[in-house]
């Protein structure tokens, strides 16, 4: 069974889902990533580790164009999409969120219904014809966010009422209703229990089998088990990408070594 | 503390728990003063308060009553031919019918007979001739009506002019007095609430006075008022805090619209006095243009009162519905606007309330009027509560001076009202999550 996954995984890690060269983020003064390079590989898990402030977060948010949304954020350099720049004036950020689902670092459900939460996206992007549909997608995307059965007598509760990582899987399974083919975490984990932990990354194992996922951690062990590739970032910089097993095992740079034995950080 | 000193090896370092402990008394001393403070000004603002409402309870509450007469009125088919009206002689009829009430008067003296029928307010006549004029067939008959008396004896009935005042100081004579007294002894005296306080429009004589034109003109003029300002004013903070980009021009807009909000009231009356009625040929002293005034000094409250409220919508729900492909117009529409509505309804109330209470601007374009009859348009003459108040206070009747009052106590209840609904209204809607 794991066997059979590996030899699908390596089948797929051939084409490239995005591309970035030379991106540079600046917050007003603050050079916040330097010119960063890096593909992702489609149908994969890809891991951002480094050490806090490091800029995983914005240049997670470059990638579906969230930090339009910040006044003082200046993006430059080029991320293409399926070969599509996604920063060029004919792509509508709309569109390309819908595209590339997120998953926030605060839980932030909506103080709507569990439901509406849920239903918020496939609604305006008309995913559903049916009110039939809809349940099913509500449904199946709850299941998947390993929520359902703790929702699934209260869904016409507010989405606020949850627990901290009850909210944060109903986010999950929020981003995922819209059946984005990238879905970018940041740190989807940092407040659920060891149970709901396991949980989400079983769904992550599942989901890069038809998504892309680009995921935050702080958790080496959560890298290490998710992710197939694995990116360092520190002080903006992207210092080592490679396949994760090479990154823990046998790290290129100093500084990447010292942050992943718990030297720096 | 002392340890410090006191120590035997010399001076050592306080613990962090003992300064702590040491702090802690100051700051639990500052707050005690804090408190108290707190404290003594809620209880001078309450005092005050009391002393206000007491005060206008005190003067006004005489006039929520209205001292009428009962009387049983012939309508004699001599003077009140059918065929005359509604011309007649109404007021001889009432007269005749005090004369045979008060027996030993002689009404043939026309001096007597006029300060006999003066015990009557102006309005019995005619209220008399409605009767008749809508119902004709009571020509010849008797018919008993119950009507206000004149000022002079309500004021006399409710003990605000007082009999021990020598008779030359006092403005009801010893014998009016004994009229009054023999009607009184008959029961024909009474003194009901005084509806007509609510149903009458202005009038030059104060038992006839009332608020209705005063408050169906603020009715049309927070109407006009509303239907303008909050559009334009939810309109005007969801485009600036939402969509304008931030740049010296919306500053400066920005810094404008908070001066527009201290700009004194009466300047936007002289504004709208120049620009409504000198351009626009508005009428004068229409509800219409008092609400467009109140409008231009309500919108700058309700589109900060809106930026506020949409300004404390957590980011996180904005992001997220963002992060799912929601449009901006989406977001605002959709999350953002639903959060800040218990914040822009509780601005707009309060926004009208103040409006409601707003004098000088529609001093200036001349809702202060005398006017009879309530308007049935905003585009009438009328009055509205507080320029009644106004006008009242200056009348040199005796009975304006509780019915001034009354006045004040009913734009209080209507304060109290909008602010009631303003809480309830929050409430509400935050009680959703
Ligand atoms: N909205 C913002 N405005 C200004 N500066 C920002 C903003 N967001 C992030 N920064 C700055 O950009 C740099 C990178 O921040 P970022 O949030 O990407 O870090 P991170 O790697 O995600 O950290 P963490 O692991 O703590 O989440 C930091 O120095 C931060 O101060
Ligand atoms: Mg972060």
């Amino acid at each position: 069974m794991n066997d059979m996954r590996k030899i699908e995984r390596d089948a797929n890690m051939t084409d490239t889902k995005i591309t970035a060269r030379g991106v540079n983020v600046y917050y007003g003064d603050t050079h916040a990533i330097k010119d960063v390079n890096i593909e992702i590989t489609d149908k994969t898990v890809t891991a951002f580790i480094g050490p806090s402030g490091c800029g995983k977060s914005t240049f997670l948010r470059c990638l579906n164009r969230m930090n339009d949304t910040i006044d003082i954020c200046r993006v430059t350099g080029e991320i293409r999409i399926d070969d599509q720049d996604i920063n060029h004036k004919s792509v509508d950020p709309v569109q390309l969120r819908a595209q590339v689902g997120m998953v926030f670092q605060k839980p932030n459900p909506f103080p709507k219904s569990i439901y509406d939460n849920i239903a918020y996206g496939p609604r305006i992007h008309g995913l559903a014809k049916s009110k039939v549909e809809l349940d099913e997608i509500v449904e199946k995307s709850l299941r998947r966010g390993a929520i359902w059965d703790e929702v699934k007598d209260r869904l016409d509760e507010p989405g606020t009422g949850l627990s901290g990582g009850q909210q944060q899987r109903l986010c999950i399974a929020r981003a995922i209703a819209t059946e984005p083919e990238v879905l970018l975490m940041d740190e989807p984990c940092s407040a659920l229990d060891p149970i709901a932990t396991a949980q989400v990354e079983e769904l992550i194992d599942e989901l890069h089998r038809d998504y892309s996922v680009v995921i935050v951690t702080h958790s080496m062990q959560q890298a290490a088990r998710v992710s197939q590739k694995t990116a360092f970032f520190h002080l903006g910089n992207l210092v080592e990408f490679n396949d994760t097993s090479e990154i823990f095992t046998n790290p290129t740079d100093t500084r990447t070594e010292s942050y992943i034995t718990g030297r720096i950080g | 503390m002392t340890d410090i000193t006191n120590a035997p090896a010399g001076p050592r370092k306080a613990t962090s728990t003992e300064l702590v402990a040491a702090s802690l008394k100051r700051r639990r001393r500052k707050q005690m003063r804090l408190q108290w403070i707190g404290l003594g000004a809620i209880s001078i603002a309450f005092l005050m308060l009391f002393i206000l409402v007491a005060s206008l309870v005190s003067t006004g509450w005489q006039a929520f009553t209205q001292t009428h007469l009962t009387l049983e009125v012939y309508v004699d088919p001599e003077e009140i031919p059918e065929e005359r009206l509604p011309r007649g002689g109404f007021d001889d009829a009432l007269a005749a019918s005090l004369g045979q009430m008060l027996p030993g008067v002689d009404m043939s003296d026309r001096a007597t007979a006029r300060a006999v029928e003066g015990i009557l307010s102006n309005g019995a006549q005619f209220e008399l001739r409605d009767r008749v004029v809508s119902d004709p067939s009571l020509i010849g008959q008797s018919v008993t009506m119950t009507v206000p008396v004149s000022d002079p004896y309500d004021q006399l009935n409710k003990g605000l002019i007082e009999r021990a005042t020598p008779e030359v100081n006092r403005r009801v004579k010893d014998n009016e007095i004994a009229w009054f007294d023999t009607l009184a002894e008959n029961g024909a005296i009474s003194k009901p609430f005084n509806f007509g306080l609510f149903a009458n429009a202005d009038s030059r004589f104060p038992e006839l006075a009332g608020l209705k034109g005063a408050l169906v003109g603020s009715f049309w003029a927070l109407l006009t008022c509303f239907v303008i300002s909050f559009p334009l004013g939810i309109g005007a903070a969801i485009y600036l805090e939402e969509f304008a980009p931030k740049n010296k021009l919306s500053d400066f807009i920005e810094v404008n619209i908070n001066n527009l909000a201290a700009v004194p009231s009466v300047v936007f009356g002289l504004l709208a006095l120049a620009v409504f009625i000198g351009w626009f040929g508005l009428p004068r002293s229409a509800p219409f243009v008092g609400g467009l005034t109140l409008a231009l000094m309500t919108m700058p409250t309700i589109i900060i009162a809106t930026r506020a409220a949409l300004k404390a919508v957590p980011p996180s729900i904005r992001e997220a519905a963002l992060g799912l492909g929601a449009s901006k117009q989406q977001v605002v529409f959709q999350h953002v606007l639903p959060l800040a509505m218990p914040g822009i309804l509780t601005g707009t109330i309060i926004g009208l309330a103040q409006a409601l209470g707003e004098t000088a601007p529609l001093l200036l374009i001349g809702m202060n009027a005398f006017i009879t009859s309530a308007a049935s348009s905003p585009f009438d003459s009328s009055t509205a509560l507080p320029t009644q108040i106004f006008i009242w206070a200056d009348s040199p009747e005796r009975g304006f001076v509780s019915r001034t009052s009354a006045a004040i106590l009913v734009l209080l209840g209507f304060l109290v009202m909008m602010n009631a609904v303003a809480i309830y209204l929050r409430q509400k809607f935050e009680r959703k999550w």
